[in-house]
């Protein structure tokens, strides 16, 4: 018997094991991959690791910061600052056609630059980002109002507002064109205010990381371990069922597969308990180079483009959006060594039904197909970097699907989260994107508090 | 465990918490809460870690106890008579 089971080693159910093990609970962490890491994760390909899911951590907070999420997380799973040793960006922009905003971890920069391109905006930016609501653990004011609305009212250049909320939505809207403005406030302050880094190792030093203090504090993590079943009794969950027919039971289960992932997984979920699942996913392409990026003059760290004066985050009608993206470069970090190789990652929305719909020889051409359509829209917008790749790949929605679970391959989960962490079970909590918490910094968090909340009472 | 024992015990915690503060310097009158920012989550932790390595049960109405290390030490001193 366990005092409590997590379903998924992704970041917040690693951070939650991390402090529930250290608290002295026995703690097993169930993971259905070989790999470790859910939506932020690596992979080795030609002698190679590749990142999965970091641009960037947001939320950069320099050494001696004591307060705001990057301290507030070092401290509660008892991390220095050096041992994620984060690098921050050199510098990012958002680029619509004939006009660039520069940003960096300096939000002087964005203010100078609104002051430069839409001049009579620049009091109004900083009403909004005094407006933004505090952070709070659990991400909620409980207010529930469209972030639309309320940027709309005040910065009052509807180009501007585009601008601002294309890297708000890329990197955390879980629904399409708008969002909460909670989120919102959270989103912009760990993007714009606080700010970008990225440890020198890429995710896998920080999934490294959690996993010795997970096991050093005596947790148990089982790879290759898919759950069948949970099976509920009395409105509560009496014991989990793995696929390989054995049973596992525990005080509390936290599962980290996303709300309506764990309801299917339940064995009597009512009609009213059903959640409809996110349906925004995402490509991506990598992109090795054989020379630095800055080599053929691109210095900067994320550039998010969109080709026209409208930003649609929507799901597209076809298997990619090229109208939009997000372009990083991982050499574009001020590491204090450089990284072997250049890499390019583009992302952009896209269709996970498009893709299920091919068949295999299909799907291995569409990957190819849109990995030049892909670089091509891009190339638009940041230096054309396609003559010097040595070597690609392309993950698609149904990737993101078969290594997290997430249904429809969606990264940011459902547009309805489950933000106090309680479910219809009464020892059953949720963590991870959808309690209300994404990003990498907003995963760990997450994680941690709903443990805190729940289950170190 | 005498009052100078448990100041080090304290220490010892809030070190484990916050490993990059310099707490040589830490003044035992002034509140943790403005020395080192420390937020409810980490007192929380500090009474978390206090139930682990000691045994102590604090109450929750009594957490304001911990505000500074004086205040700390003195609210522990009979409590930890024993240990």
């Amino acid at each position: 018997m366990y005092d409590t089971i997590i379903i998924g080693a992704g970041m917040s159910g690693l951070a939650a094991g991390v402090r529930l093990a250290h608290f002295g609970q026995k703690v097993c962490i169930l993971e259905r991959h070989s790999a470790i890491g859910g939506l932020n994760s690596f992979y080795r390909q030609g002698g190679r690791t590749f990142d999965v899911g970091l641009h960037a951590i947001t939320n950069y907070a320099p050494k001696g910061t004591r307060s705001g999420p990057l301290a507030k997380l070092l401290r509660q799973l008892r991390l220095a600052w050096e041992e994620w040793a984060l690098a921050p960006q050199l510098g990012s922009s958002i680029v619509f056609p004939g006009i660039k905003l520069r940003f960096s971890n300096d939000f002087e920069l964005l203010t100078s630059e609104v002051r430069r391109h839409f001049p009579d905006q620049v009091d109004n930016l900083r009403r909004l980002a005094a407006a933004l609501h505090d952070y709070d653990q659990f991400g909620q004011s409980g207010a529930n109002r469209s972030a639309r609305e309320v940027v709309g009212n005040i910065i009052t250049d509807p180009l501007l507002v585009e601008m601002l909320f294309c890297p708000v939505l890329f990197y955390g809207g879980a629904q399409e064109h708008d969002i909460d403005f909670d989120q919102f406030s959270i989103l912009f302050r760990s993007i714009f205010l606080e700010g970008l880094a990225r440890p020198l190792a890429g995710i896998q030093k920080i999934l490294k990381m959690l996993v010795r203090r997970f096991k050093e504090h005596g947790g148990e993590l089982r790879l290759r371990a898919a759950v069948d079943q949970i099976v509920v009794k009395d409105e509560a969950v009496q014991k989990i069922l793995l696929e390989d027919g054995s049973e596992l039971e525990a005080r509390n289960i936290l599962s980290s597969a996303g709300w309506a992932e764990t309801l299917r997984m339940c064995s009597a979920a009512t009609a009213e308990e059903v959640a409809s699942p996110g349906r925004l996913s995402f490509v991506e392409s990598i992109s090795i180079l054989d020379h630095a990026p800055r080599s053929f003059g691109y210095e900067e760290t994320i550039v998010f483009y969109n080709d026209s004066e409208k930003f649609r985050y929507e799901k597209p009608d076809d298997l990619v959006d090229l109208r939009s993206g997000t372009v990083c470069s991982p050499n574009n970090f001020a590491y204090g060594e450089p990284l072997e190789e250049g890499v390019i990652r583009i992302s952009a929305l896209a269709n996970y039904d498009r893709w299920a719909a091919l068949a295999p020889e299909e799907y291995r051409l569409a990957k190819l197909r849109w990995y030049d359509r892909l670089a091509a829209s891009a190339a638009r917008f940041v230096p054309d970097f396609r003559g010097v790749v040595v070597e690609t790949d392309m993950f698609t929605p149904m990737t993101i699907h078969r290594f997290t679970g997430k249904a429809n391959g969606a990264v940011y989960g459902s547009a309805e989260k489950r933000r106090d962490g309680t479910s219809h079970l009464k020892n059953l909590y949720i963590c991870g994107n959808d309690q209300g918490l994404v990003g990498i910094v907003g995963a760990i968090l997450s994680g941690i508090s709903i443990a805190n909340r729940h289950l170190l009472k | 465990m005498t009052a100078a024992e448990i100041r080090d015990a304290i220490l010892d915690i809030l070190h484990d918490i916050a490993p990059d503060e310099d707490l040589s310097n830490l003044k035992d009158e002034v509140p943790f809460r403005e020395q080192l920012e420390l937020d409810s989550m980490d007192f929380l932790d500090i009474v978390m870690e206090l139930r682990k390595r000691y045994r102590i049960q604090i109450p929750e109405e009594e957490y304001t106890e911990l505000s500074s290390m004086s205040s700390t030490v003195r609210y522990l001193e009979p409590r930890m008579k024993g240990i």
